[in-house]
């Protein structure tokens, strides 16, 4: 009995003793986590999460004090990846954070633009070129489809068009079995 | 139809599964040939409990009933069930083991192709384990049992006494393990009736029957090489190995070959595609093992026949066997890179 | 005698190439109006060069290769651009593009044209040639030619192979044309410094094989050899007949420069030889029109050119319900014949209910390995299957989805008749998507910390401009006395009220 004792004691000191070492030697700097929520999260930094960029989100899902169904960007597959990664149920985006919605670019019509410069310190990524006095341009290639610029135009001269789909990014759909088999209209010429 | 190819091979899944029920027939000629036609109405109750339960399940699953229904797969299952039981159980133990078959083990994890485990091998371990005795009793060979038979399957007159004989198998296993009995493997063969000229008087020519249809699926390439070929040759080394080195309490490769499912396992159960190994490594993986755990649980366990438990257990290693015996892809290096 | 090694897998469908391959290419007549896409390559833009109303001469640039990738478009015939307005394109997404619509004058005037030599031009201009000629890969895949001809290589493979059943364009156009593809592969080594030249031709075309013999004979060229591989299909895969002829297998992630080879089309090969040799840019195909038709043969068309057009040269037969453009195997249905013939149409297949019987209902999986079994990329297919339709994409690339070449053979054999190529299509598009909305979204991380550098190091510069500037104030007071300072600052007050009044 008293062998016993001592045996678990033995290992459970010896375990402990492993894992303290561990704990110092190998010790990770920073937040690994955080960085794995990051680059899940789409890196639109529209705030639509409540929380100023996509940083400070992920960091404050690792603390625990966010869902992970508050970013309308990342739309049901990012829910699911953040799901996935932290072992949590995944559960659809909150309806009071905003709605998924087709990735758009803003567009800035240059015939009302006063080159106010309100809206280049609105976006979040620089991607609006311009200076004061001066014609201000989006670069639709860098835009991330935020909408931080939208509200601060004085001359509501920014809106957002949804993408259209092009051959390069066109994408085959998913099969279903045809109902209506496809024929071909012949034209006789 | 807007999806490329717009060719393909006229062949289908129902044209597949018919194949194994024509490949089943001759060794059902050579059964009822030894045992009579007890079997056929036990094939009979099979396919019809089967088909009922396929419609019932589809019905209740929402899917389209008459498409699936006649996809041969439920008379594919039905068929090997009552194969692989005693001709002489009780019409509602086939019920049951169909209805276990089919319900629980077919359609309660998601319908045709997604059973992890051989759904006719479910039923019968369900069945040996819970009713022991009813599963023992086989006939005799070469008797006018119809209507004793007959009797025992509709009613519960069981008095079977004059028409049942322990398998050669079951036998065997008994004689060796009688301290009383100071016998020798070549001296029980040489003796018993149940024994015939390789396997059990009957039962050889059933397994020989199985093992011609077995050939014709082969030629008609809906098995391939691999399973049947790893089983067989695997169980007939270790059996060999075993009764050189131990003659008296080990028996030999034609008689495991010949007897009990071993044919019939080999071909027609082994080789279920759905719950089985897919890629060719596996397969003979697959094979093996089952073929090593049945000769195991023949020669030290509690049943005589280790081929359904074998196949039950090698069904949870076949996710495992796959990921490491995938094939080398065109142009990748053995040690996989992407 | 070179030693020929075999690709796994592959399937053998009854080839059908007896009907259309009986008869000489017919030129097609030359339609009233051609609508050209400016978009005809796989990859790259184009730049358009020409306006609604501008006249033009037959093989005039309407289209400039835009970037590295880009290649150029021409005019088929003279006339005039009666307009540059979006069409849909004979494409499986029946997207629309800017095209050019080309009245014909009838004349068939041509532009100015300059043969080259290609022994004594250097390699830059011979590839400027090719990409100014507007030359894709005719095998079907339209990736600008020009791009592959940038490595230097030691042997070329000539892709005679056209295994797909029912077409036959590069059957007809090996025995009638064979000179020219010899030429055009000879320049084509030439310009990659090849050694060798292997043409592969399947066995089932022994006509185009003894043709393209005689070719070789006739320019006594050492190193070019004809050589016969076992029908089979995908031997014209390019990985394929590379496999078959060198034994070089090629994975996805790398190309055949990379194992020193590289291959063309016989088509391909044959518009380098008009582009260099004649100044003649890619402006006809062959096209087969096969199947369900009374008169099945090959045309040559303009591109440009309504499909109906084409169609009332072979003219489909009453039940025909479907055109299909490309093969059986890998081709797609055209919702409407008015769409134009562009570079990438090899094959216009009439098919009936009776000839092409509609594929039956999808059935479940059953994971029999058939398609294992015929895979020429010794993948699994059903695997791919399984994840593609769960959509777990990482599994799928884990089972190397990209390496499929979508040839088509593992939903031939399979018993369950399911569409397997598109789901990996459609797999394959929703991962490139992915990684372009990752590279995206790295881009957008990256522009969002240097602004946020960016803020920091303008506040930091500028609260060290005022504390430079508090400290110089500080300094001045301690030296002139505060009364000083203050006194200077209304003088310098009093003298600015005065200038702006």
């Amino acid at each position: 009995m008293l062998a016993a004792i001592l045996v678990m004691a033995l290992g459970a000191v010896v375990l402990g003793a492993a894992l303290g070492f561990a704990a110092v030697r190998f010790k990770v700097e920073g937040d690994p986590l955080v960085e794995k929520i990051d680059a899940i999260l789409p890196q639109t930094q529209c705030g639509q999460c409540g929380y100023p960029g996509c940083k400070p989100y992920a960091e404050a899902i690792a603390k625990g004090e966010a869902d992970i169904n508050q970013c309308p960007p990342g739309g049901e597959e990012g829910i699911r990846k953040l799901a996935d990664l932290l072992g949590r149920e995944f559960k659809p985006l909150s309806a009071e954070h905003g709605v998924e919605k087709p990735k758009s670019v803003a567009v800035i019509d240059e015939n009302l633009c006063i080159g106010c410069t309100l809206c280049l310190q609105a976006c979040p990524v620089d991607a609006i070129v311009g200076a004061a006095k001066q014609m201000h341009t989006v670069i639709a290639s860098q835009c991330t489809g935020c909408e931080l610029c939208v509200p601060p135009c004085p001359v509501n001269c920014i809106h957002m068009q949804p993408l259209p789909e092009t051959l390069d990014t066109w994408k085959w759909k998913y099969p279903v079995y045809q109902l209506q088999p496809v024929r071909t209209v012949i034209h006789h010429a | 139809m807007a999806y490329a190819p717009h060719i393909s091979q006229p062949v289908s899944v129902r044209a597949v599964m018919l194949k194994v029920l024509a490949a089943l027939v001759p060794g059902i000629v050579a059964y009822v040939w030894f045992f009579g036609p007890a079997i056929l109405v036990q094939i009979a109750i099979a396919s019809l409990t089967a088909l009922a339960a396929e419609a019932l399940m589809l019905r209740l699953r929402g899917k389209p009933v008459l498409l699936f229904v006649t996809d041969g797969s439920a008379l594919v299952t039905a068929w090997l069930v009552a194969l692989t039981f005693p001709p002489i159980v009780p019409w509602w133990l086939t019920v049951t083991a169909i209805l276990i078959a089919i319900v629980i083990a077919k359609h309660l994890y998601g319908g045709l192709g997604q059973n992890p485990f051989n759904p006719a091998m479910v039923a019968f371990c369900a069945m040996i384990v819970a009713y022991p005795q009813l599963m023992s009793q086989w006939p005799r060979a070469e008797m006018n049992t119809f209507e004793p038979m007959l009797r025992a399957i509709f009613s519960s007159d069981r008095q079977l006494d004059a028409i049942v004989m322990a398998t050669p198998l079951d036998a065997l296993r008994t004689i060796l393990r009688d301290p009383e009995q100071r016998a020798t493997i070549a001296g029980i063969l040489g003796s018993h009736a149940t024994f015939g000229n390789i396997g059990g008087r009957g039962w050889e020519w059933v397994a020989a029957g199985y093992l011609v249809g077995g050939l014709w699926l082969l030629q008609q390439r809906v098995i391939t090489w691999h399973v049947p070929v790893a089983f067989a040759v695997t169980l007939a080394v270790i059996a060999t190995g075993f009764n050189i080195a131990n003659p008296e309490r080990f028996v030999g490769a034609n008689f495991h070959l010949f007897t009990g499912g071993a044919m019939l396992g080999a071909f027609f159960i082994a080789t279920d595609p759905v719950s089985g190994s897919t890629t060719p490594l596996g397969k003979i993986i697959f094979a093996a093992g089952a073929a090593l755990l049945t000769w195991i649980i023949r020669s030290f366990g509690a049943y005589p026949d280790g081929m359904a438990f074998a196949i039950l257990l090698m069904n949870l290693f076949v996710p495992l066997i796959d990921m490491h015996t995938q094939p080398r892809v065109f142009g990748h290096r053995r040690k996989s890179e992407t | 005698m070179l030693e020929l090694f075999a690709f796994p897998g592959g399937v053998k469908p009854d080839s059908h190439k007896e009907e259309s391959a009986r008869t000489p290419i017919v030129p097609a007549p030359l339609p009233p109006l051609l609508v050209v896409p400016f978009r005809q390559s796989a990859t790259g833009g184009v730049d358009i060069r020409v306006q609604a109303g501008e006249q033009v001469l037959k093989g005039q640039c309407i289209g400039s290769a835009e970037g590295p990738f880009g290649t150029c478009v021409h005019a088929p015939t003279s006339g005039k651009v009666v307009a540059i307005e979006s069409r849909t394109l004979p494409h499986p997404s029946a997207l629309a593009a800017p095209c050019a619509i080309i009245e014909a004058d009838g004349t068939e005037t041509w532009r100015e044209r300059v043969p080259l030599d290609p022994y004594a031009t250097d390699p830059a201009q011979l590839r400027a040639r090719i990409r100014e000629a507007g030359i894709v890969g005719l095998g079907g895949a339209v990736f600008p030619s020009h791009v592959k001809m940038n490595a230097r290589i030691d042997t070329l493979v000539i892709n005679g192979a056209e295994c797909e059943p029912w077409i036959t364009c590069d059957d007809r156009l090996m025995r009638e044309r064979a000179p020219t593809i010899v030429a055009g592969a000879a320049i084509i080594a030439h310009l990659m410094g090849a050694k060798r030249i292997l043409i592969g031709i399947e066995d089932n075309k022994p006509d185009a094989a003894a043709a393209m013999r005689a070719a070789v004979a006739a320019v006594g060229q050492g190193e070019m050899q004809v050589i016969s591989v076992p029908t089979r299909y995908p031997a014209g895969g390019e990985k394929q007949l590379i496999r078959v002829l060198t034994g070089i297998e090629i994975p996805y992630g790398k190309l055949g420069p990379d194992f020193g080879v590289q291959c063309f089309n016989v088509g391909t090969a044959h518009a380098v030889a008009r582009a260099v040799l004649h100044d003649e840019p890619l402006i006809t195909r062959v096209v087969t029109l096969a199947g369900n038709y009374v008169r099945p043969g090959n045309v040559e068309a303009p591109i440009g050119t309504p499909i109906d057009a084409l169609l009332a040269l072979g003219e489909p037969k009453a039940d025909t319900d479907r055109i299909v453009m490309g093969g059986p195997m890998m081709g797609f249905v055209l919702p409407d014949t008015s769409l134009p013939v562009v570079k990438a149409t090899n094959c216009l297949l009439a098919m009936s209910p009776t000839l092409f019987p509609p594929s039956p209902p999808e059935m479940p999986c059953i994971r029999c390995g058939a398609c294992t079994r015929v895979c020429p990329m010794v993948l699994q297919p059903h695997e791919l299957y399984w994840h593609a339709r769960a959509k777990n994409f990482g599994k799928a690339q884990e089972y190397h989805l990209f390496d499929c070449i979508e040839c088509g053979c593992c939903a031939y054999v399979c018993p369950a008749h399911i569409p397997l190529v598109d789901y990996y299509r459609f797999a394959k598009a929703e991962i490139r998507a992915r990684e372009r909305e990752k590279a995206a979204a790295d881009r957008a991380r990256e522009r969002y910390e240097f602004r946020k550098f960016r803020e920091e190091r303008d506040k930091a510069e500028k609260a060290a401009r005022l504390a430079a500037k508090a400290a110089e104030t500080k300094a001045k007071l301690a030296q002139e006395g505060a009364e000083a300072v203050i006194a200077a600052a209304q003088s310098r007050a009093h003298a600015e009220e005065k200038d702006s009044s």
